[in-house]
C-alpha cells in the first residue's frame, strides 16, 4: 500500500475526527507520548498531532477541525493519500516498569492521547486510573478504548450531560484527597485545563506530566517556534518534550504563544471559505 | 547584472541575473592564466579554476563545467552562494591592482547553460550500502560522490523536501529553488534514493542506521541559538531559521493561499551580521516591512558575503551597527520594541574582528513588531542525543579525524555538524573527503 494512505476516517463529533493512516516508519517506532506531523498537501501547514495508537503499520490520530488545514484534513476519506506524515517525534512518556499507580487525565481532544498511554502503562504492569472529560456528551471521545484499558475510569462532562458533572479535575481531586497512593499523573488537554488541573496534584507532591502543544513548524528542533519556559529555562517542546513537569511550566508564556496566530487563522479560514476552489490546490 | 533594487524588493525572483555568454567569454579572457594559480589554493575544494576559465574563454562551456564537476558537483549553487571574495577571488592576482576575475559568476554561468545536468557514470556496483543522514549541501555531495564510486546510497531527510538549508534557509531571490531541485534530481539520477520524512533517531532507529556498511552524517547546524535575554518568548520574535523556513519552505509569503502564516511587521529588527541575517532582512523587506539590521560590531566585521551586504543596503535596509540588544519590550502580549545598548569598538582581537565593550547607560529602545534573531546555530541535538557514543568537541560539533571519521568506526561526518556553522562549499569539501575515505574503507 502507498505510504500515508488513509485507511479509515470518521467523525467522532461535529468537530473531532479520527483517522487510521498507513505510515509504517511511524507505526513501527511510535511509543506513548510521541507525536507525528501531518502535512496533507503542499500548501497546507505541518500539523503536529499526538499519536493515539498503532496497529501493525498503521497509526491512529484524532484531531479537531479548527483551522484551514485541519478542516481540509477532515474532508479526506479512506483511500486518500496524504502528502507527508513524519514521526514519531518527541520523547516517549516516562512510564515506570510496574507497580505504580498512575492517573491519566484527558480533556477535550486531549483525550486522544490517553489510550496509547494507558495501554503502555498497563502493559508495564502499572495500576491505571483514567479520567476523561469533555464539555458535553457529544464531544466525548475514546470512552470505549479507555474503559477497556484502564483499571478504573471516571468520565466527566462540564454540563453534566453524561457521567460526573464538572471538570476532569474533580475526580482527580477526590483521588488525591482519598489518601490513595498515586505515583504519577498525566494531564493532557487544552492549556488552561492543564494549568488548572495540575494545581490539584501540587500540594501532594505527585509527579505530574503535561503534554504541551505549542505552535510548531518542523518538529525536529530546527526552528524554535515551540519554545516554552520550563523551570525558568528555554526548552523546545518538539525535542525536549512534548511532556514536561507540570509544576514548573510557565503557562502564561505557553498560552500567549499559542494565541500568536489567531488573527491569521481567522483570515485564512475566511479566505478559503470565499475561494473554495482553492482547496484543490495543485501544489503537491 | 543585478535587477534594480526598487523592482526586486517587490518579488522573490533572483536578484543577480548573471552573465550573458558574451560577458562570460570577455570576463574569462581577462584571466592571465597564472603559472602558480593562487585561486586554486583559495578554493576549499581545489577546483582547477584557470582550466575552466580558459575553456570559457575558448567558448567551450561544456568542457568548463566538466572540469568544475571533477571537484564540485553543485556549481550552480556554489557559484551563487560561495564567499568568493574571501576565497578564490580574494587571492586573484588581478585583484591587486584592479578587479579580480569574477570566478563565481563564471562558475554559475557554465552551470546554468548546461541544459540537462549531466552526471558522471557510476562505477561498477560495489555491493556496499551507505546511509547518508541529511540532504543539505554535505549530504548531497557525499551521496553523489559515493554513488559515483559505485555504492548503493540511501539519504534520510527529516523534512518533506530534500535540500536542507538550500531549500529552507537560503531565499529564492539568492538561490532559485528550481536550481536546487535540478541539482537534487541530478544526484537522484546517479541512483541515490532520497527518503524524505525520515527522522534518523526517531523514525529510523540508530540500530537500523548502523546496519548499513557505512554512515555519513551531514545533519548540519540546525539548532538556532537565542540571545537569552528578557522577553525572548514574546510573540513576534523569531529565530531566523523559523522565519526563513516559514517563507522558503512553507510559502508564508503567499499566505493565505498557503496556510502557514508569518507575521508581517511594520517595523522589523533583524539581529546579526551574517548571511542568514541578510537573508532574513531581505525577506522581511519583500513582505513590505521597514527593516533595521542590528549588529554589535562594525559593518567591516560582518561575516556576510560582501554581495549580500551590498544588496541589503541597496534594498533600503537600515544598518544599525555597534548596537547590541539587551531586552525585548512587550505590549499586549506581543513584542513592540528592542532595548539595545551602544557598543564601544576597540582593537581587533585574535580572530581579526573588532573587540567590543558595552557603553554603560547608552540604552535606548528601537520600535519593532517583529524581531528575527540570526545570531548563529549549533548542531541539531536530536540524532546526537540518540548516539551517546559519538564523541563531540567543546562546542558540540561531532569530532572527526582528517578524513571525517568519527569515534564510531563506520560513521563519518562532514559539513556544519563537524565543522560548526560554516559555508556551503566547506560542507561539500568535507563531505567529499569523507565519501572518498568511506570508499577506501569499504574496498579494504
Amino acid at each position: 500500500m502507498e505510504e500515508y494512505t488513509i485507511i479509515q476516517a470518521q467523525a467522532l463529533s461535529d468537530a473531532v475526527f479520527e483517522m487510521w493512516i498507513h505510515a509504517p516508519q511511524v507505526a513501527r517506532n511510535a511509543k506513548a507520548g510521541q507525536f507525528c506531523i501531518i502535512h496533507p498537501d503542499g500548501a497546507g501547514e505541518r500539523v503536529p498531532l499526538t499519536i493515539s495508537g498503532t496497529e501493525g503499520d498503521n497509526i491512529r490520530i484524532a484531531f479537531m477541525a479548527i483551522g484551514t488545514t485541519t478542516k481540509l484534513l477532515s474532508t479526506l476519506k479512506a483511500g486518500d493519500v496524504l502528502r507527508d506524515v513524519v514521526g514519531p517525534l518527541g520523547c516517549p512518556s516516562e512510564i515506570a516498569e510496574g507497580n505504580e499507580t498512575v492517573v491519566i487525565v484527558g480533556g477535550g481532544v486531549g483525550v486522544a492521547c490517553t489510550p496509547i498511554l494507558a495501554e503502555a502503562a498497563k502493559k508495564a504492569g502499572n495500576y491505571v486510573i483514567g479520567i476523561i472529560g469533555a464539555r458535553t456528551k457529544d464531544l466525548l471521545i475514546f470512552e470505549d478504548d479507555m474503559k477497556e484499558l484502564c483499571d478504573e475510569l471516571y468520565v466527566t462532562t462540564d454540563d453534566g450531560s453524561y457521567g460526573i458533572k464538572g471538570f476532569a479535575s474533580g475526580p482527580l481531586k477526590d483521588l488525591c484527597e482519598s489518601g490513595r497512593k498515586i505515583d504519577k499523573v498525566w494531564i493532557i488537554g487544552p492549556g488552561m485545563m492543564m494549568k488548572v488541573t495540575s494545581e490539584v496534584t501540587r500540594p501532594y507532591n505527585i509527579k505530574t506530566f503535561v503534554s504541551l502543544n505549542p505552535v510548531m513548524v518542523d518538529g525536529t528542533g530546527m526552528c524554535g517556534s515551540c519554545r516554552v519556559t520550563v523551570g525558568g529555562e528555554m526548552k523546545f517542546a518538539c525535542v525536549d518534550g512534548p511532556e514536561f513537569d507540570a509544576h514548573i511550566v510557565d503557562w502564561d508564556d505557553l498560552m500567549a504563544r499559542q494565541r500568536m496566530y489567531m488573527a491569521e487563522e481567522k483570515q485564512s479560514l475566511e479566505y478559503h471559505e470565499e475561494h473554495h476552489e482553492c482547496r484543490c490546490r495543485k501544489v503537491n | 547584472m543585478d535587477r534594480a533594487a526598487e523592482e526586486r524588493i517587490r518579488d522573490f525572483s533572483e536578484v543577480d541575473l548573471g552573465f550573458t555568454a558574451e560577458e562570460a567569454v570577455a570576463e574569462a579572457q581577462r584571466c592571465i592564466q597564472c603559472k602558480k594559480p593562487k585561486c586554486v589554493e583559495g578554493c576549499p575544494v581545489g577546483i582547477d579554476i584557470p582550466a575552466f576559465v580558459k575553456a570559457i574563454a575558448e567558448e567551450d562551456f561544456k568542457k568548463a563545467v566538466t572540469i568544475i564537476k571533477q571537484d564540485n558537483m553543485l556549481p550552480a549553487i556554489c557559484g551563487r552562494v560561495c564567499p568568493q571574495e574571501t576565497q578564490c577571488q580574494g587571492v586573484c592576482i588581478l585583484g591587486k591592482k584592479g578587479n579580480p576575475i569574477s570566478i563565481g559568476h563564471l562558475e554559475r554561468f557554465v552551470a546554468d547553460v548546461e541544459e540537462k545536468r549531466e552526471c558522471p557514470i557510476p562505477a561498477e556496483p560495489s555491493g556496499k550500502k551507505v546511509a547518508v543522514v541529511g540532504s543539505g549541501p554535505a549530504g548531497l555531495s557525499a551521496a553523489a560522490e559515493l554513488a559515483r564510486l559505485g555504492h548503493a546510497v540511501t539519504v534520510f531527510e527529516s523534512l518533506h523536501e530534500a535540500g536542507g538549508v538550500l531549500m529552507y534557509g537560503i531565499p529564492a531571490f539568492r538561490l532559485p529553488k528550481d536550481i536546487v531541485q535540478a541539482e537534487i534530481d541530478a544526484v537522484k539520477r546517479l541512483g541515490v534514493e532520497i527518503k524524505t520524512n525520515h527522522v534518523v533517531g526517531r523514525s529510523v532507529p540508530v540500530e537500523e542506521l548502523l546496519s548499513y556498511d557505512a554512515v555519513f552524517l551531514g545533519t548540519g547546524a540546525g539548532l538556532p541559538y537565542f540571545m537569552g535575554i528578557e522577553g525572548e518568548n514574546l510573540p513576534g520574535i523569531y529565530s531566523a531559521n523559523e522565519f526563513l523556513t516559514r517563507v522558503n519552505l512553507m510559502g508564508a509569503q503567499n499566505f493565505p493561499i498557503f496556510d502557514t502564516p508569518v507575521k508581517r511587521g511594520k517595523k522589523v529588527v533583524v539581529i546579526g551580521g551574517g548571511n542568514v541575517a541578510m537573508d532574513a532582512a531581505r525577506v522581511a523587506k519583500r513582505m513590505g516591512s521597514d527593516v533595521t539590521l542590528m549588529y554589535r560590531r562594525t559593518e567591516a566585521d560582518m561575516p556576510a558575503r560582501l554581495d549580500e551586504v551590498r544588496h541589503a543596503k541597496e534594498e533600503g535596509i537600515t544598518f544599525m551597527t555597534a548596537t547590541n540588544p539587551v531586552r525585548f519590550v512587550g505590549e499586549n502580549n506581543a513584542v513592540c520594541g528592542v532595548e539595545a545598548v551602544k557598543m564601544e569598538i576597540g582593537e581587533p582581537g585574535e580572530d581579526g574582528r573588532s573587540s567590543i565593550k558595552e557603553i554603560e547607560g547608552s540604552n535606548f529602545v528601537v520600535e519593532a513588531d517583529v524581531v528575527v534573531e540570526a545570531i548563529g546555530q549549533g548542531p541539531n541535538p536530536l540524532l546526537l542525543r540518540m548516539m551517546p557514543d559519538l564523541a563531540r568537541n567543546r562546542n558540540g560539533s561531532v569530532t572527526v579525524n582528517e578524513v571525517g571519521q568519527t569515534s564510531i568506526a563506520k560513521v563519518y561526518a562532514g559539513g556544519d555538524v563537524a565543522t560548526g556553522a560554516a559555508t556551503v562549499i566547506l560542507a561539500m569539501g568535507t563531505a567529499k573527503d569523507a565519501a572518498r575515505a568511506i570508499d577506501a574503507k569499504l574496498r579494504e
